[in-house]
């Protein structure tokens, strides 16, 4: 008899173990649904793959100048053609890759993290401290991002690692919002003040109890900046004061095929479809996101 | 409602303030020495110390920071290295064409925006409405200095229709409008479909329709109506990505405006320019804000009561 017991006891727990699968599968099980985000998800995965990889994948080395084959439309031997040193442009692309993704996460951590935590300690302490800063995020919200980017860069000088902090400041404030807006929605929660009844610190409440629960926009966000930040990081390199030549970056690229562009079309055109490229699937999957982290919304 | 204005403009004081502050701070820090930059390298020392006292620039970081406030509230936001003319005049000379601009890629953008938006929201799922939303997401995924080539590339250097730069002429200005417009229409058109697509299904657009009003009413009127509050939020936050892209258009169409001015002044590290730009960018930057709430007033009757 006790042991008929055991079993159904057994399956009951099966049973509510299903039940309560992590929400964060049935996101996935959402975005796996959604067939553009995953279309997204996959050039993305394919652009991780080229950075990744890039010794192995690029036909031609990072800087291999032909001085004799400068020029070259796009043919067999070089897929999107050659630029002025005769470098090839595909190489190139490929290996820019690994710029573009870099400066992209990099900048989004630094906003996400500086933003949220920002956002985090407004809407949890409230009151002066929230007002301090949240008077400050206006004040660089006065500012459009990319003049903010532009005068960072301006003050620190052009370069990868400042543009990545110039461009990771420029959008700290959407954090800081978009956090403090869900704090202040969690913070009088009943499950905040069971913490709270436990003895857990403020630290401890807003990172483990606070964070978690507030993340969905912010994946979100940081999806979409990350696109951001590539485009801000290319406008920057387009204008000069970016990454610097001869790095394969594609705004700087662009830059440099711009002056070529009634006789060569092609140097400019192809770094800019791949940065199109990028950030439609960046698009496409932080849109997919959304959906399946607020079905809500979709309807 | 005047009330609500003077409060905002109020406001307004602080928030210029710490831009000021943000900028004036960035630009000290930034290493070079201003009267070595003003005098060129191979000046004599004791010309550059001379420069340096006339100038104040080895007063305290606040007392330089208050005389540039005390200044700015005057007027006079500081010379140009290169030039030696006020800023303020330099600025304002190029602003006209920034502004122009702006408004120009705003009308492009409301234009496309939101008759596609609204056409995609009343036909959902249709190919219309497919289409239009690829389109939107290409067109935010398209980098504008991109654009701005390839619409030279086919429309300049092909078609031979619009020439590639300057600012005078209608003509000119086509390319540049639709290269700065492009990304904020698809925006406007997203939001447009989005906003509109949640007040179709309201009660009071059924009512409208079941006590016969004509289709093209309940949408125009009725829905459109009550769908423009979002709408016009995020057109007034366009208009300050617009202003701070207008920076790159103007590189590549040479439009000589604030944007540009600002660019070769980074490069000629003429910083009392580029800070009063970024400055009047942003001054220009909350007065839309400003006048986008106030807008809210007349589209919206409640919020109206509520400014008071």
């Amino acid at each position: 008899m006790s042991k008929i017991k055991t079993s159904n006891n057994q399956e009951e727990v099966k049973a509510v173990s299903k039940k309560k699968r992590s929400p964060w599968v049935e996101v996935w099980r959402r975005l796996r649904q959604n067939k553009s985000a995953m279309f997204g998800l996959a050039i993305i995965g394919l652009l991780v793959f080229c950075a990744i990889f890039a010794d192995l994948i690029a036909p031609y080395g990072i800087d291999d100048q032909d001085l004799r084959a400068r020029f070259i439309t796009p043919s067999r031997d070089y897929l999107f053609g050659t630029d002025n040193f005769g470098r090839d442009i595909l190489s190139r692309i490929i290996y820019g890759s690994r710029v573009s993704l870099q400066v992209g996460f990099i900048a989004v951590g630094i906003s996400a993290l500086t933003g949220g935590a920002l956002g985090a300690i407004a809407g949890f302490y409230g009151g002066r401290l929230d007002n301090v800063i949240m008077r400050f995020v206006d004040i660089l919200l006065a500012i459009p991002g990319i003049l903010l980017a532009i005068s960072i860069v301006s003050a620190l000088g052009p370069g990868l690692q400042n543009v990545m902090i110039a461009v990771g400041i420029g959008s700290i404030p959407s954090y800081a919002r978009i956090v403090r807006a869900s704090v202040l929605s969690l913070r009088d929660q009943e499950f905040v003040e069971a913490a709270k009844a436990v003895g857990a610190n403020d630290f401890r409440i807003i990172s483990k109890h606070i964070i978690p629960n507030s993340m969905a926009p912010i994946i979100v966000q940081a999806t979409l900046g990350v696109a951001g930040a590539i485009l801000s990081a290319a406008g920057l390199s387009f204008i000069g004061l970016g990454i610097q030549p001869p790095t394969p970056e594609w705004g700087s690229m662009l830059s440099s095929g711009r002056q070529y562009l009634r006789d060569y079309w092609h140097i400019a055109t192809f770094p800019g479809l791949a940065i199109m490229i990028t950030i439609f699937a960046l698009n496409l999957l932080g849109d997919g996101l959304r959906d399946a982290l607020d079905p809500r919304l979709k309807s | 409602m005047h009330k609500y204005i003077l409060r905002r403009l109020l406001m307004l004081v602080p928030v210029m303030l710490g831009v000021t502050l943000i900028v004036f701070t960035m630009m000290h820090f930034t290493p070079g020495d201003p009267a070595k930059i003003m005098l060129g390298e191979s000046a004599p020392e004791a010309e550059v110390i001379k420069l340096r006292e006339e100038l104040g620039l080895d007063d305290p970081f606040l007392v330089q920071f208050g005389r540039y406030v005390f200044n700015a509230v005057q007027g006079d936001i500081g010379r140009s290295y290169t030039t030696n003319r006020p800023v303020a005049i330099e600025i304002m000379e190029r602003f006209p064409s920034t502004l122009k601009l702006a408004a120009l890629g705003v009308l492009v953008s409301v234009s496309l925006g939101i008759p596609t938006g609204i056409i995609s929201a009343t036909r959902q799922y249709s190919l219309f409405d497919n289409i239009a939303m690829v389109a939107a997401l290409l067109g935010v995924s398209m980098p504008n200095f991109w654009q701005g080539l390839m619409l030279i590339l086919f429309f300049s250097v092909q078609l031979k229709w619009f020439p590639s730069s300057g600012f005078s002429t209608p003509s000119q200005m086509v390319l540049p409008a639709l290269t700065l417009g492009t990304s904020s229409a698809a925006i406007i058109t997203r939001m447009t479909r989005s906003s509109m697509l949640e007040v179709i299904r309201q009660d009071y657009i059924r009512t409208a329709r079941a006590k016969g009003q004509a289709e093209s009413i309940v949408i125009n009127k009725h829905a459109l109506n009550n769908a423009l509050i979002p709408i016009i939020t995020v057109i007034g936050l366009q208009f300050g990505y617009l202003l701070g892209g207008a920076v790159l258009t103007e590189s590549i169409f040479s439009i000589p405006g604030v944007g540009r001015l600002m660019v070769e002044s980074i490069k000629a590290r003429n910083f009392p320019v580029v800070q009063g730009g970024v400055l009047f960018i942003a001054i220009t930057f909350s007065f839309v804000n400003l006048l986008v709430d106030i807008l809210y007033a007349f589209v919206d009757p409640r919020i109206k009561s509520q400014y008071k």
